[in-house]
């Protein structure tokens, strides 16, 4: 694959994730790759296809039906000195290994006093957009981020994804890297009432084919603007752009990148510039991680602030089947949000 | 509720919840505990398909008779040396946990967990493989450390999270780690470490090691999700490892029933998942030797894994939180037809002619002053509940490699609250 330092391929993000194992399989001889349905076919969204053919069977396989035996196993690996990237094959399964993860995983290097690390990945699709239900949509991330000792990763582009997820894989400490696979074959429009067009047919972007990592915990600032600071990650950060463009506002648009570690300077500078605050996540609402930026904005920006932060998120229901492009925040509830967020404390817009 | 629809003439169902057979001010009477002959259990060849010996899973491999003597075709034929050592390492657990049980009673520590009546189960099985074989404990096997001659001082600074524990009184007493002595750190999650030794094991195997892990669980905690996850696992890739259940009857309060006892023996779910299935006298320590180094040689020659059932009894309380009195007869450990490990083993030694009565009482108290000479050691470091003895830094350390700006943040508020409390605690 690799065709020297500078060449660059278009891949959507499905085939930068797999490029970025590819990369990592290459440099080093630990790093391996498992989990329901990755070995031999490859992953149901392909994003291990080709691994067990270059790698071989020990460094890339399939595993049973069982998340806590993936995590766990995973963690057993770790320690023994190897760096195990499992998928999780739908986010919305990744409870029954949670234990492993939060307790153990996540953990384990504190409670040995740094004698046990596990320095894994967990990768998982995550998020709506795609019919999938209330078993196939979940957005968990504030699960992860409640927990002391994991990094949690969400990119939104084919380039970030293939730089996070190496840096992800090269990190000591263990993380959770959510894929939204809304966006995993292309650059999502951000239109909820237009993807008329297949989105698996939406194009794919400039990727470099070698080495290179997107620091974990360093924001993303995708439009500079004075207006107003939105916060968001993932499949979100395109319906924002959406969003912004249409009402012609002058947003600036922060891709987080990663939720922890938080890039809290640029979230700082940024609101301390513009004043005010939209936070978007496609999560629900409660405990959510708007919550957390909202109040990290309020602890450290409260006199900068011209009006109230205001959250853009899915409802607190599970994630309907029929009904899921009305959960789904879209351009629509940005723009009544942002008028919310543009008031002047007198009231008028 | 009952539906109000109307029901055809049917018997009600009635809810089965299992009942211990003998509760406070009952006589223990363990006369219905089928306790086969010594010698009397066949030993496949380590080569053999687990499917040729599912009757090892409903068996009881058992070496010392009633005589006292090895018999049968599972005496590993240990040289009286080895055997010595092993009765040493016994003694000497039994005495650190008599030590450390008044420790937590003085006031020197929160906590504490015996293995008495169980030491066979981790020592000989410790004897059996290799030091550097990694080992995932529960929280009984304290004799893994002490078969492995790890320092005894070193185990009670980790019981007095006091200042030499290496694990910066972060963990529970009781809670060892040392990579350096192949003992994983040991989880308050029950099971969690299953799983992780499959997968340890399965890294071994993939990186062409030569090392095997080894795991331990009671049977109280064989019913978590994650013993039956590392159960597939290690079945489907045939995992270099071995999977001690050890059934000492007792779950804190509850008793094997309530883990699926009553129904078939603990070894017994190899069986369905394909995987070799022993089940063994735990206070024999013959038996435990030889069945772990039959384990072994099956994972070192990628026969896959062995899931061995230790039979055995928990002759104290679980913990020093814990009082048994309340919830079972009072002579049930004195009852116990498989006896005493440490006697069982002293005495095989004493029909060897290797030893006696003499030298045991003299060992017994080398053992004792061994562990008072560790326990001032050790006390000299600090006990718990003698002011905080890790700098309060130490509190936000190895939570990442890197500490992140939120946890810096925090410290700093903890190093100001400490300030404000005219630093009550020393820093760095």
């Amino acid at each position: 694959m690799s065709r020297g330092d500078n060449s660059t391929s278009q891949r959507n993000m499905i085939q930068a994730i797999n490029s970025a194992m590819d990369v990592a399989m290459e440099r080093d001889e630990n790093v391996c790759v498992f989990g329901e349905d990755v070995g031999f076919y490859g992953g149901v969204f392909r994003a291990t296809a080709g691994l067990q053919e270059k790698f071989g069977k020990t460094r890339s396989f399939d595993t049973p039906i069982n998340e806590c035996g993936i995590i766990g196993v995973a963690v057993g690996m770790a320690a023994y000195g190897m760096r195990p990237v499992a998928e999780i094959q739908f986010a919305d399964y990744i409870y029954p290994g949670l234990d492993q993860l939060v307790s153990e995983a996540a953990r384990l290097r504190y409670r040995s006093a740094g004698e046990f690390t596990a320095p894994l990945t967990i990768r998982s699709p995550f998020g709506g957009g795609i019919f999938g239900g209330q078993t196939h949509s979940q957005s968990p991330e504030s699960i992860f981020t409640h927990v002391c000792g994991v990094k949690t990763v969400i990119p939104s582009t084919p380039y970030d994804a293939k730089g996070l997820l190496i840096a992800a894989i090269e990190d000591p400490d263990p993380v959770v890297f959510f894929e939204p696979k809304r966006i995993y074959n292309g650059p999502f429009d951000g239109y909820y009432d237009t993807p008329v067009e297949p989105w698996s047919k939406h194009p794919a972007s400039e990727v470099p084919d070698g080495h290179y990592v997107i620091p974990l915990g360093k924001a993303n600032i995708v439009r500079e603007g004075s207006a107003v600071t939105m916060l968001c990650y993932g499949t979100m950060v395109h319906v924002t752009m959406a969003a912004v463009e249409t009402l012609g506002i002058d947003a600036e648009v922060i891709d987080l990148r990663t939720l922890l570690p938080l890039d809290i300077e640029t979230i700082e500078a940024s609101i301390k510039k513009t004043g005010r605050c939209l936070v978007v996540h496609e999560a629900t609402r409660t405990s959510g991680f708007g919550a957390e930026l909202a109040a990290l904005v309020q602890e450290r920006c409260f006199y900068h602030l011209e009006a109230p932060i205001q959250r853009v998120t899915g409802y607190d229901t599970p994630y309907p089947h029929s009904l899921e492009w009305a959960y789904f925040p879209g351009p629509v509830r940005l723009r009544l949000a942002i008028e919310r967020v543009m008031e002047d404390v007198s009231g008028e817009v | 509720m009952a539906s109000d629809t109307p029901r055809r003439n049917l018997p009600p169902l009635e809810l089965y919840v299992p009942e211990p057979k003998f509760r406070p001010g009952d006589d223990a009477d363990f006369s219905d505990i089928e306790v086969p002959p010594a010698g009397e259990t066949r030993r496949p060849d380590t080569a053999d398909d687990h499917g040729d010996m599912p009757d090892l899973a409903y068996g009881l491999v058992r070496v010392l008779d009633e005589d006292n003597k090895a018999v049968g075709p599972w005496d590993p034929k240990l040289d009286a040396d080895t055997l010595r050592k092993m009765l040493r390492s016994m003694a000497l657990t039994r005495a650190f946990d008599e030590r450390m049980f008044r420790a937590q009673r003085q006031g020197k520590t929160s906590f504490y967990m015996k293995c008495t009546g169980e030491e066979a189960v981790a020592i000989a099985a410790t004897f059996a493989l290799d030091r550097d074989d990694m080992c995932f404990p529960s929280y009984r096997q304290q004799g893994i450390l002490i078969a492995r001659d790890w320092s005894l001082v070193d185990m009670m600074n980790q019981v007095y999270s006091n200042k030499r524990d290496r694990l910066m009184g972060r963990q529970l007493p009781i809670m060892y780690s040392t990579k350096q002595g192949s003992f994983f750190s040991i989880s308050g999650n029950l099971a969690t470490q299953y799983p992780q030794a499959v997968g340890w094991a399965m890294a071994s195997a993939a990186k062409g090691d030569s090392r095997i892990a080894a795991t331990w669980t009671g049977e109280g905690s064989s019913a978590e999700g994650d013993f039956h996850s590392a159960c597939i696992f290690a079945a489907v890739y045939k995992a270099p490892v071995i999977m001690n259940v050890v059934n000492n009857q007792w779950a804190i309060s509850s008793f094997s029933g309530f883990a699926g006892g009553e129904a078939t023996t603990f070894a017994a779910r190899a069986v369905g998942y394909g995987i070799a299935g022993l089940r063994v006298d735990g206070n024999d320590a013959l038996a435990v030797y030889a069945a772990t180094q039959w384990a072994a040689e099956r994972a070192r020659t990628n026969k896959g894994p062995t899931l061995i059932e230790h039979f055995t009894y928990r002759a104290e309380g679980h913990s020093t939180s814990d009082d048994p009195s309340q919830y079972r007869s009072a002579n049930e450990a004195a009852e116990w037809p498989l006896g005493d490990p440490i006697a069982r083993l002293k005495n095989h030694l004493i029909a060897l002619g290797e030893w006696d009565e003499d030298r045991q009482a003299a060992m017994d108290k080398e053992c004792a002053e061994q562990v008072k000479t560790a326990a001032k050691q050790a006390e000299k470091n600090g006990i718990l509940g003698h002011g905080l003895h890790h700098p309060l830094e130490t509190m936000f350390e190895q939570v990442f490699e890197e500490m992140p700006w939120h946890l810096k943040e925090q410290m700093q508020d903890m190093l100001d609250e400490n300030e404000a409390a005219n630093n009550v605690a020393k820093t760095r």
